[in-house]
């Protein structure tokens, strides 16, 4: 079966910095991968050369068997997309900012409300659909985002940091959702994320990453028992990163953008 | 739960786009941003009014007082029939020139990131981006036609002329639009961008014939006026407003073959404010 992603050898430089050290994954389709790490391990850096935000070699990233260096714009079409911020556009309704990603995909005319409405009620959001996104909370902000990129039908849904800024009841509603999406689509869902109990509760496997490197592969039950009888996600991740102040290597763009995120969710 | 659209096949993903694709789809693009442009207008219309102050003050302050005194010599055409196209067009370049600075919103708040993922190439979005500032520059100078109108500016009542107005405030908000995108894409930082921004506006806006005649200006300004984009926007303007002289081919080649290279050069800095 040909693989929902696949990296071979993946390497991204920035100056003197080795963001992505030679990386090898494979995400089998319709699974929920998560990639996991601390600030700075790399995990960004490798969602935005999946994404084709940031070069490629080619060959070295497949999505569905295209490959992102030569074959761009169909890559795009088969993903959906939900960066890190809370990125929905507060000055539109609900409704006008998935509208506007549909007809970026090109959703056919004919086709375009109905889609927009099937993803917000999926969402759980088509009795706020027409109100001013300023209004909305943040978790109803990334349900939103997740709308948004639901309605071109993406074959690969790619969230990084999905939960990131949200208080533990909206986490849930966005776990849920894509809980809900993937039983009901068979959708391939890979999503970045440094909150270890999601991804033992919600990926069927995980990779830890660690100054570029994917240090260890796995379930969540065999990256545990790897490590000992009752250990937690979170002593697998201090096993493999340390867990000492000197290793953080989130840099002041990462702080910057958690008080932004902050911020804007009040 | 609803039931979700059906996900398309991998082997319908198409080829890279060929250039007649790639007009077609940059013309879907620049609808799409400009329909998301009037809806925003539509939901906070305060920016209008706001955005109103400062063309107002031209026209009522120094429009006025430079009528009265006869200092700028127009010929027949009084200075304030001459002085409301240059507003319109400084109207406009201003809002085109800051939107660099939306884009580094956008960047920082993940949004160009989202719409760099979709099945757009770069220079059909830079294209939508800086034709969505047009529509709004638009919107603005409806506000500021009333304006002159009310002042007693005398206005051609040909709609052909009209049209006219809006493709050229189009193509010139497109092409300091992209401008302003291409310096972001240079600066990567809204600070650095605002000040920028500032210095260069002014000086696009006396170096041109917005205020006075060519002819009034010293050598060296008319050399910089020749290759100002914004002096072929007002001369286009104030030939098809009020029927001075205009070479209306010349300017609107000039503006349009401005704002395709604009266009190309953002484009090829965008993916830079996504990395940097």
């Amino acid at each position: 079966m040909t693989p929902a992603v696949r990296c071979s050898g993946v390497r991204q430089v920035f100056g003197e910095t080795v963001a992505v050290n030679g990386i090898d994954l494979e995400v089998v389709p319709g699974e929920v991968f998560g990639l996991l790490g601390p600030n700075g391990a790399g995990k960004t850096t490798t969602i935005r050369m999946i994404t084709t935000l940031l070069p490629a070699p080619p060959g070295a990233i497949e999505v569905l068997g295209l490959d992102v260096a030569t074959r761009r714009t169909a890559v795009r079409r088969m993903l959906g997309y939900v960066p890190q911020q809370l990125s929905a556009d507060g000055t539109l309704t609900g409704r006008e900012n998935v509208a506007l990603f549909a007809r970026l995909f090109d959703v056919p005319q004919k086709l375009r409300s109905a889609q927009v409405a099937a993803v917000l009620d999926v969402v759980d959001l088509a009795d706020v659909a027409d109100r001013s996104v300023k209004t909305y909370s943040g978790g109803m902000v990334r349900r939103l985002e997740l709308a948004q990129a639901l309605v071109s039908a993406p074959r690969v849904l790619i969230l990084d940091e999905p939960t990131v800024g949200l208080d533990p009841v909206a986490r849930d509603g966005v776990w849920d959702r894509i809980d809900e999406i993937r039983a009901a689509t068979g959708m391939t869902v890979l999503v970045t994320t440094h909150a270890m109990q999601e991804a033992d509760e919600h990926c069927d496997r995980v990779a830890l990453m660690h100054r570029g490197r994917i240090e260890a592969l796995g379930t969540p039950g065999e990256l545990r028992s790897a490590i000992g009888p009752d250990a937690t996600l979170d002593d697998v991740f201090r096993h493999h990163t340390g867990n000492t102040l000197t290793q953080e290597k989130g840099g002041m763009r990462d702080v910057r953008a958690a008080r932004r995120t902050a911020g804007r969710l009040g | 739960m609803s039931v979700l659209p059906a996900a398309p096949p991998v082997a319908s993903a198409e080829q890279e786009p060929g250039p007649i694709r790639l007009t077609r789809t940059a013309l879907s693009r620049v609808a799409t941003m400009c329909l998301v442009e009037l809806q925003k207008l539509r939901h906070d219309r305060s920016e209008l009014v706001t955005r109103a102050v400062q063309p107002a003050l031209w026209l009522l302050v120094f429009g006025n007082v430079f009528t009265r005194l006869h200092a700028i010599p127009t010929g027949d055409v009084p200075y304030l029939d001459y002085l409301a196209p240059g507003i319109l067009a400084q109207s406009a370049l201003f809002i085109a020139i800051f939107y660099g600075i939306q884009i580094i919103w956008e960047r920082d708040a993940g949004v160009l990131a989202k719409l760099l993922v979709t099945p757009t190439p770069r220079a059909a979005l830079v294209a939508a981006k800086a034709f969505a500032a047009g529509i709004r520059a638009i919107a603005q100078a409806v506000v500021v036609l009333v304006l002159a109108l009310l002042l007693g500016v005398s206005l051609s009542a040909n709609p052909l002329h009209w049209l006219g107005v809006i493709v050229a405030l189009m193509l010139g908000s497109a092409f300091f639009c992209c401008l302003s995108i291409t310096i972001a894409g240079i600066v990567l930082s809204r600070d650095r961008l605002m000040g920028i921004g500032q210095a260069i506006t002014m000086p696009l806006f006396f170096a041109s014939n917005a205020l006075y005649p060519v002819e009034l200006m010293p050598g060296w300004l008319q050399v910089i006026n020749h290759v100002n984009p914004l002096s072929y926007e007002v001369e286009a303007l104030r030939g098809l407003m009020i029927g001075t002289p205009a070479r209306l081919l010349l300017d609107f080649g000039v503006l349009l073959a401005a704002a395709a290279v604009m266009i190309t050069v953002a484009s090829a800095l965008l993916p830079r404010l996504v990395r940097g």
